[in-house]
């Protein structure tokens, strides 16, 4: 069975090179500080389960002390001008499609048709983790296909990936750290502090409030805790579950569900879902680090009062 | 109440910019002190949690592929493909997407497309090339509303797409959830009940985007 490991395996090679590319690039004047950090992501790839809980730990420190001290600049490995961009584009045409669409081809392939599979001694691929792995998969037979049919150098994928990776530079450990950060605030019960908060001092003696409560509960608990995972079981267990269906009656497929959506609408609206919101402004080299949340709170926020109309309709036929 | 001194931390600290690393660690640091925890244990909570979602980054494993296109010209291609067709602005381009989004998640297939496979390369350019091709001066502006909206477009399709299919992480929690609770439901009861929510997500984001297109128009003839 080919399990999660062997991705992180690829990761950790691809993140040392990384670090090895950075440190010999003489145009970045914090070349050391790229080289360390993404020696450290590295590091974690390929080590982080022999490392120890405090292993890890300081390691994570060391890669914010990195970032939140300015030591991280950006690489500038020799790529190609805009104008010979320019010239490449006419030369290769549509073909130039064909690496990124090779991308979402091998991972359907993936999913679809590698994830069933069972060998003798079980499945062929860790069905958790399929999609993951499909995905590392596609990147490699992409990388190659780019490679060979645009006629790139062999370096170019480590020099290419690194640039983009200093591109998007510290916010690209953010969600992880995100992540970590949802750990502790569930060793520390935050959410439970959170839900009787908003059980013990809002009154809820009316269909319309409860349903209200519920949504934008969950809305707001989800921009607080970054992802609406967090936020479901406090607020559907002190609102939506012993309220809304209890006290109420409504239907607990509808409340469930409808209650997780209004939670993605937060979701849209908070920078601590980083991977969605802070990552692409990095990406996308945008000026501002909240322009994409900018673009969708005028989504969310209707979205979010058609959740609470959907639910007080739907829930309680 | 003293525990969630963390999130002032957060929210404080993303607001005054400082870095968000910096800001996560000291949020953990706070929230272990308040909770009766040691420096020592938060550090150790922390790394293992750290350790255990090293998935969420192993993601990045695309960058190397979506470097080597753009080396060789994709984003340009992806520019002045758009502007042959003479009909397709921004607006229609990103509804399209939305759909396309929309309907892949619901499928389950949410990693076939993204922010640092799609959008990046071919969407947000084609998305600039769409609006230049109409007379849209890009000046830093117009290019950071035209990529954040490109963003913006896949993140509402991916979210209000994936919990129609029944095997996704937020259909298998609620399941789980509500079964410790002793409610016994079938996963597909809470997938067909996020198709109103789709639907209407469909409607919003659409609007909005002809809207944008409408609005990039007009600073256009101005």
């Amino acid at each position: 069975m080919i399990k999660l490991g062997v991705v992180y395996l690829l990761a950790g090679l691809v993140f040392a090179a990384f670090a090895v590319l950075s440190a010999g690039d003489r145009a970045n004047p914090k070349r050391f500080g790229n080289a360390l950090f993404w020696g450290l992501v590295g590091l974690s790839f390929l080590a982080g389960d022999r490392l120890g809980d405090i292993g890890n730990g300081v390691l994570v420190l060391g890669l914010a002390l990195i970032a939140g001290t300015g030591q991280l600049g950006r690489g500038q490995p020799a790529t190609t001008s805009p104008d010979e961009r320019k010239a490449l584009a006419a030369r290769f045409g549509e073909r130039l499609f064909i690496p990124a669409l090779t991308l979402p081809v091998v991972v359907a392939f993936g999913v679809l048709v590698l994830k069933p599979l069972q060998l003798p001694d079980g499945p062929l691929l860790d069905p958790k983790q399929a999609t993951l792995i499909s995905l590392a998969l596609a990147a490699v037979i992409a990388t190659a296909v780019g490679v060979i049919l645009l006629r790139q150098p062999l370096t170019s994928p480590l020099q290419e990936g690194r640039r983009l990776a200093d591109t998007v530079g510290w916010a690209a450990l953010l969600p992880q750290m995100l992540a970590a950060l949802g750990a502790v605030f569930a060793l520390a019960g935050v959410g439970q502090v959170i839900g009787d908060l908003v059980t013990t001092w809002i009154p809820m003696d009316a269909r319309l409030t409860a349903v209200a409560v519920y949504c934008l509960g969950m809305a707001g608990f989800t921009m607080i805790m970054g992802n609406a995972f967090a936020a479901f079981p406090v607020m559907t267990a002190g609102v939506g579950l012993p309220i809304l269906v209890g006290q109420f009656g409504g239907d607990p497929a509808v409340v469930a569900s409808i209650g997780m959506l209004s939670g993605f609408c937060g979701t849209l609206m908070t920078p601590l879902a980083a991977n969605f919101n802070l990552v692409p402004a990095a990406l996308l080299e945008l000026p501002n680090r909240y322009a994409v949340i900018r673009a969708q709170i005028p989504t969310a926020l209707p979205l979010l009062i058609a959740n609470m109309v959907l639910m007080y309709v739907l829930a309680f036929r | 109440m003293l525990t969630l001194l963390g999130v002032a931390v957060v929210v404080v600290g993303f607001a005054v910019r400082l870095n968000p690393l910096l800001v996560v660690v000291m949020a953990a640091f706070v929230t272990g002190w308040a909770a009766g925890l040691t420096p020592v244990e938060v550090l150790a909570a922390f790394g293992k949690a750290f350790n255990e979602n090293r998935f969420v980054s192993a993601a990045y494993l695309v960058l190397p592929v979506i470097g080597v296109v753009e080396r060789a010209g994709l984003q340009e291609r992806a520019r002045t493909l758009i502007g042959r067709f003479r009909g397709v602005s921004v607006g229609p381009l990103l509804v399209v997407y939305l759909l396309f989004r929309q309907l892949t998640s619901a499928l389950g297939l949410t990693s076939i497309a993204g922010q640092t496979q799609s959008i990046r390369p071919i969407v947000a350019p084609m998305a600039e090339g769409a609006a230049e091709a109409r007379g849209v001066t890009l000046d830093a502006a117009t290019r950071q509303d035209v990529r954040a909206m490109a963003a913006a477009t896949d993140n509402v399709g991916l979210f209000f797409g994936e919990d129609i299919f029944i095997a996704i992480g937020s259909i298998l929690l609620m399941v789980g959830f509500l079964a410790t609770a002793g409610i016994t439901i079938d996963p597909i009861h809470l997938s067909l009940w996020a198709i109103p929510t789709a639907v209407v997500a469909f409607v919003i984001h659409a609007a909005r985007l002809m809207l944008f297109d409408r609005a990039l128009r007009r600073r256009a003839a101005a």
